[in-house]
């Protein structure tokens, strides 16, 4: 394949372009407190931050590989009527402003909400204010990404090949372990990335449904939020960490999965 | 054993599909027929991949489908090992665990499975390329591990779905031998689905011609050859048909004249002219034969022990020589020839 040359004025954009994101970056870089750094860090609030981050991402992830990767199965290959309602019923927290998926999590699931109070009742159990609450709100605006990955992936595939597992005494089960899932395996991977990518930098939802409390619902994004008020020193220190993570992350990951393709 | 009986009945918005079949154990059946006549169909019911609306499938005694009677077999419970048009090996695995997937289906263990699955592999030539993904083997390698894929679970029916037609010329020819090899080996009843005749009359004992969803003959290749049943068939044989008016013993085909020997025809007929019916030579012909003229060789095709050559104007014709007379006379595509065809060769039907 011949690669051929863009035009002047693409590279030009292109570079304002890289000029854009990497601005903030720069903003952040300067204004760092290097030497407080180590401390900064260091501090409870940070540290409980940082663990309620990374607990709430890989379990909200691992929500949305439960239910998301069935529902885009579903999406992409049963036939029933209002598909095409459901399908835009899962796309919507992605155009949502995450404060109103929260709030209708408020009002759903919250203590005196529709389903949360008879699960109160029952169980005892209290959804928001609760790492729970931050799972599922983290999920809920993190989960569209996997859907959609999965169902794109799916739609993609040949279904010859689940055709010839199956005359090969694979019943619907096995042709869903040891074909279909891994023969979409890096559209699947790079849904999860992005899923728990977006999980990890949740904000809006998260602060309206599961509040904002120290060592239980307090995570990365809202301790920033906090420290700003505060503390620019810390806010910075934790802004660099969800960077330093979320960056490597990507580049690791992705760069993986895309070359094995 | 019992073979296969399968009666197929399906409609599929406007396409009615009505196809009886029946392969007795041992014997190999070729459905040779053209695009969109309902080859993938066939293969789609008999696998259980799509469900019969109407007929019945019953293989070794075991009913697989019978809508009448509710009965309805999953493919996964079927034990019809088939090789699949493109093949349709698995990309993410290696050509060993390909041939091993069936096996694993049936509960054996991954060790077992995997020294099975190299068996076969090995009685296919390519067992050093067990490690292998599907990507990095060829047409022909790739085609050995369709086939080992489909033999080592020992199927009740043997399918075969174009199997050759993804290779090129030289592979064909060993591929299609090998086939061969494995189709007489085969205890029970195996089809090959093919839109090749060359393929069909090779490998079959016996010839189901399909056509619009139905069947239209079915017989031997020789039969097929000798007595085409549907136009179709007659071109599949290679047959030489032509369309014309014929007064006095002379056939006008275009502005072309066909002397024949039969005199009693008038008005539209159908010449037909046997392939073998035509002799070729490197220049003006001396002797009996009545039509001669000079034409230009279009295409050599090679079907194991005999020549076909496609020539060209002034009269489009297929005629068919031996290996030794393509060598003698130096024909190669390009090639001018003279062509003769003895009068009584040309058969004349009233239309």
């Amino acid at each position: 394949m011949s690669r051929r040359r863009n035009p002047l004025g693409v590279v030009i954009l292109a570079v304002i372009g890289l000029f854009f994101f990497t601005i903030p970056l720069i903003g952040l870089l300067a204004r760092a407190p290097w030497s407080d750094l180590p401390d900064l860090l260091s501090s409870e609030i940070v540290l409980d931050a940082l663990r309620l981050s990374l607990i709430s991402s890989l379990g909200a992830t691992a929500l949305s590989a439960l239910l998301g990767i069935p529902l885009g199965l579903m999406l992409a290959r049963a036939e029933f009527p209002g598909r095409s309602v459901l399908r835009g019923l899962v796309l919507l927290p992605l155009v949502l402003p995450p404060v109103v998926a929260g709030t209708a999590l408020l009002f759903a699931l919250g203590r005196r909400g529709v389903i949360g109070e008879p699960i109160n009742e029952v169980t005892g159990l209290v959804l928001p204010f609760s790492i729970w609450g931050v799972i599922i709100a983290a999920a809920l605006v993190a989960m569209p990404f996997l859907v959609i990955s999965v169902e794109s992936a799916v739609r993609n595939l040949d279904p010859r090949f689940e055709g010839a597992a199956a005359t090969l005494g694979a019943g619907k089960w096995r042709t869903l372990r040891a074909v279909t899932l891994p023969m979409i395996g890096p559209s699947l991977a790079a849904g999860l990335l992005l899923t728990w990518a977006r999980a990890f930098g949740e904000f809006g939802a998260t602060i309206t449904f599961a509040g904002n409390l120290q060592g239980r619902t307090q995570t990365l994004p809202l301790a920033v939020f906090v420290a700003l008020e505060q503390d620019r020193d810390t806010a910075i220190a934790i802004s660099l960490v969800m960077v330093a993570i979320s960056l490597s992350v990507l580049i690791l990951l992705r760069d993986r999965w895309w070359r094995a393709r | 054993m019992t073979g296969l009986k399968a009666d197929l009945g399906l409609s599929r918005g406007g396409f009615t599909f009505g196809v009886v079949l029946s392969i007795d154990p041992g014997q190999t059946a070729a459905l040779l027929g053209p695009n969109g006549a309902g080859k993938t169909t066939t293969v789609e019911t008999l696998t259980g991949l799509a469900g019969l609306e109407s007929g019945r499938i019953e293989l070794n005694g075991r009913t697989l489908d019978d809508p009448n009677h509710k009965v309805f077999v999953p493919p996964e419970q079927r034990q019809i090992g088939v090789v699949f048009q493109d093949l349709v090996l698995f990309p993410h695995i290696s050509a060993l665990d390909n041939v091993a997937f069936g096996l694993r289906g049936r509960g054996l263990d991954r060790r077992v499975a995997r020294q099975r699955a190299a068996e076969w592999l090995d009685r296919l030539g390519v067992g050093s390329l067990a490690g292998r993904r599907p990507a990095d083997l060829s047409g022909g390698e790739a085609q050995r591990v369709a086939l080992a894929r489909a033999l080592v679970i020992d199927p009740d029916l043997l399918l075969l779905d174009e199997p050759l037609s993804a290779l090129d010329a030289s592979t064909r020819v060993d591929l299609r031998r090998l086939l061969a090899d494995h189709l007489a080996e085969f205890p029970g009843p195996s089809l090959v689905i093919t839109h090749d005749p060359a393929e069909a009359f090779l490998l079959a004992d016996v010839i189901h011609v399909i056509e619009d969803g139905a069947i239209t003959q079915v017989g031997t290749a020789d039969d097929i050859r000798l007595s085409p049943g549907t136009k179709y068939a007659a071109d599949l044989a290679g047959l030489n048909l032509f369309e014309g008016s014929a007064s006095d013993g002379t056939v006008m085909v275009g502005s072309h004249p066909l002397q024949t020997a039969d005199t009693s025809a008038d008005g539209d007929v159908v010449a037909t002219i046997h392939p073998r019916a035509i002799s070729v030579h490197r220049s003006h012909p001396e002797g009996s034969p009545r039509n001669t003229w000079e034409t230009t060789v279009l295409r050599v095709e090679h079907y194991g022990d005999r020549v076909r050559l496609q020539l060209g104007a002034p009269l489009p014709l297929t005629a068919e020589v031996t290996p030794g007379a393509v060598d003698a006379l130096r024909i190669e595509e390009g090639s001018v020839l003279w062509v003769s065809i003895k009068a009584t060769e040309i058969e004349v039907q009233p239309q």
